[in-house]
């Protein structure tokens, strides 16, 4: 120890301890760091990467290009994020059918883990919105009469105050959100999917977003209550007067017609 | 061919000359009256008659007893009960309850007095004569005599002033009320022309009641937007937001096509007013695909990458822009109020 401390003022002395503190961090970090789980996660998600290019090149590159790029019949995938591969082939409204004003949801052709390798490929192209986990739409516990409040702000004019849809310009349409799953909501606010605008965290944090999914899961999920019953589409004033002047009226007219038409006398003449 | 060259012949026959006679009857359209009454076999068989005195009473006595039930479930159903009832879906018990009882009682009052006045009540066919609609000549020469000795014992076609002052006096009375009109006002002054919007005011994001920041707005979102200092809770609040609300897309700079716009805009940031400016529906029905905004009330589409230019539709006028920047905090602020007035147009707005 003498022999140490007689030389702590040599001109090496600082270079020395900087030396041994720089090991003695490197050997820690080697010893705690979880190496091994951090190259399994890298390794499968490089898997996921390439069997999820495999299914692009047969599935989505006619159309959205080899890599990713875009044609003339399809846009760059470049920075759309997994959040949008999911709600588009999640819905079945990718792989689209055909051309035409808006490609409608169908039938889903691709599994969830196929959808989920496709989604890892395409977020590799670029940066962009990332599928969301299941806390981050799970509406228990968010604020419905918020929820109502930002629904009729932001998504009411398109998708009618209970998100029944309804028609845009030329053929276009917003979709109903009856039986659309939470996660498929988050995703079209967060990536805004065809002609719908985007509704990113950074004007519409996360917990709003989770406000406006219990807000339409309320009144049109499964078992939303219809109080006066036969809501007729919940297009309002439109189709009830169509029902009422149609079938009210036709019901009171052809009432007095079968009253006039039975003659109430002994012989019938 | 003119009328004399028709020939004799085919001119038609004249009456009553010895080419054809014709029979006239006295009267060609006699009034046949009206068919001999015939009887219901409620006015023949006395039993068919209290049959059908106790299906009207039994009627009545339904639509009593519906009357009860709707009393009933009004004191048993609480208000926020759902029930499951095909084919209605989940429904309100009570809302189904009151509408079901009530539409019975009245149903069955129409129903009972339809089927009394069919069976039992008198369906003897009688006709009333119509009288001439004028007054007897005695009458109408009375009434005229009277009006005369009347006007001669006013004298007031000898008083002169009084008949005048009457005039007058009579002719302002209405004036009280055309004076009453005057609360309809005050007149608008510049209202309709001006909004909350102003030089330095921030644009409060209507989510989260936060200053927007440019970085906050992606390229295909929408966002709404209300004036600083102007609080949910305030008693004008949808008055200012009837005129102020304002909607905030992102267009690339070189998408825009207008160049009022884009210097109007902060990089590709541009606002313009929610209200239609045909009747003034709020409209934010955005394509972000087509920089399109579509009015739900009468189509009135318009072109939010070229000055709001209608493309479609009735309206009249481009939606107004909003002129904005960024302040010293980094936040979007307004360099002004909107240039023109905001939404429909009214008579004076030029």
């Amino acid at each position: 120890m003498k022999k140490l401390s007689a030389r702590r003022r040599h001109p090496l002395a600082a270079v020395v301890v900087l030396l041994l503190a720089l090991a003695a961090t490197g050997g820690l970090y080697a010893a705690f760091a979880p190496a091994g789980k951090a190259q399994a996660d890298e390794t499968a998600q490089s898997l996921a990467i390439d069997e999820g290019k495999k299914l692009y090149s047969v599935g989505c590159a006619s159309c959205h290009g080899t890599g990713g790029q875009g044609t003339t019949d399809g846009p760059s995938l470049a920075g759309v994020g997994s959040a949008a591969v999911d709600f588009q082939v999640g819905t079945g409204r990718m792989p689209a059918q055909q051309p035409g004003a808006q490609v409608p949801k169908k039938k889903v052709v691709y599994t969830q883990a196929q959808i989920d390798q496709l989604a890892a490929y395409v977020a590799s192209l670029g940066a962009g919105p990332i599928t969301p986990t299941e806390k981050q739409v799970n509406p228990e516990g968010a604020d419905i009469a918020k929820g109502g409040d930002l629904f009729r702000t932001n998504c009411a004019q398109c998708h009618n105050f209970t998100g029944e849809g309804g028609a845009l310009t030329h053929g276009k349409y917003a979709p109903s959100l009856e039986g659309v799953s939470p996660k498929h909501i988050y995703e079209a606010m967060q990536t805004g999917p065809q002609s719908m605008p985007s509704f990113p965290d950074t004007t519409m944090p996360e917990q709003q977003k989770r406000d406006i999914i219990a807000y339409v899961q309320t009144v049109n999920g499964e078992d939303s209550a219809s109080p006066g019953g036969l809501k007729l589409g919940g297009l309002g004033p439109v189709s009830e007067g169509l029902f009422g002047w149609i079938f009210g009226l036709g019901a009171l007219i052809a009432v007095a017609v079968w009253v006039a038409a039975h003659t109430a006398k002994a012989k019938k003449s | 061919m003119s009328s004399q060259e028709i020939p004799e012949e085919t001119l038609p026959v004249e009456q009553g000359t010895a080419h054809g006679a014709v029979t006239v009857a006295d009267d060609p359209f006699a009034d046949p009256g009206l068919p001999a009454h015939k009887p219901r076999i409620q006015d023949i068989d006395e039993r068919a008659a209290r049959r059908s005195e106790r299906a009207v009473a039994f009627m009545f006595t339904l639509s009593m007893l519906a009357t009860v039930a709707f009393i009933a479930s009004y004191v048993i159903f609480p208000v926020d009960k759902i029930v499951y009832i095909w084919p209605f879906g989940h429904v309100s018990a009570l809302n189904f309850s009151l509408g079901l009882t009530l539409g019975l009682a009245l149903f069955f009052i129409g129903a009972g007095a339809v089927h009394w006045a069919r069976t039992l009540m008198s369906d003897v066919e009688t006709a009333a004569e119509r009288h001439p609609i004028e007054a007897e000549p005695e009458v109408k020469a009375q009434v005229l005599a009277d009006f005369a000795a009347g006007a001669d014992e006013s004298a007031l076609g000898r008083r002169k002033l009084i008949r005048n002052t009457m005039f007058g006096a009579l002719a302002l009375v209405p004036l009280s009320g055309v004076m009453l009109l005057r609360d309809l006002g005050p007149l608008p002054e510049r209202k309709l022309r001006t909004t909350m919007w102003g030089k330095g005011k921030q644009l409060i994001n209507m989510n989260t009641m936060e200053p927007l920041r440019p970085e906050d707005i992606v390229v295909g979102s929408l966002t709404f937007a209300m004036p600083e200092g102007l609080e949910e809770d305030a008693h004008d609040f949808q008055t200012q937001m009837g005129k102020a609300a304002l909607m905030i897309v992102r267009i690339e700079p070189d998408d825009i096509k207008n160049k009022r716009e884009r210097e109007w805009a902060h990089e590709g940031i541009v606002a313009f007013s929610k209200i239609c400016t045909h009747v003034g529906c709020p409209i934010s029905l955005y394509e972000q695909q087509t920089h399109h905004v579509l009015c739900p009330c009468h189509q009135s589409t318009f072109d939010l990458s070229d000055g709001a230019r209608v493309i479609f539709g009735p309206a009249g006028h481009p939606l107004p822009q909003l002129r904005i920047g960024v302040n010293n905090e980094g936040n979007l602020e307004a360099l002004g109020d909107f240039e023109e007035p905001v939404g429909a147009a009214f008579w004076e707005r030029g």
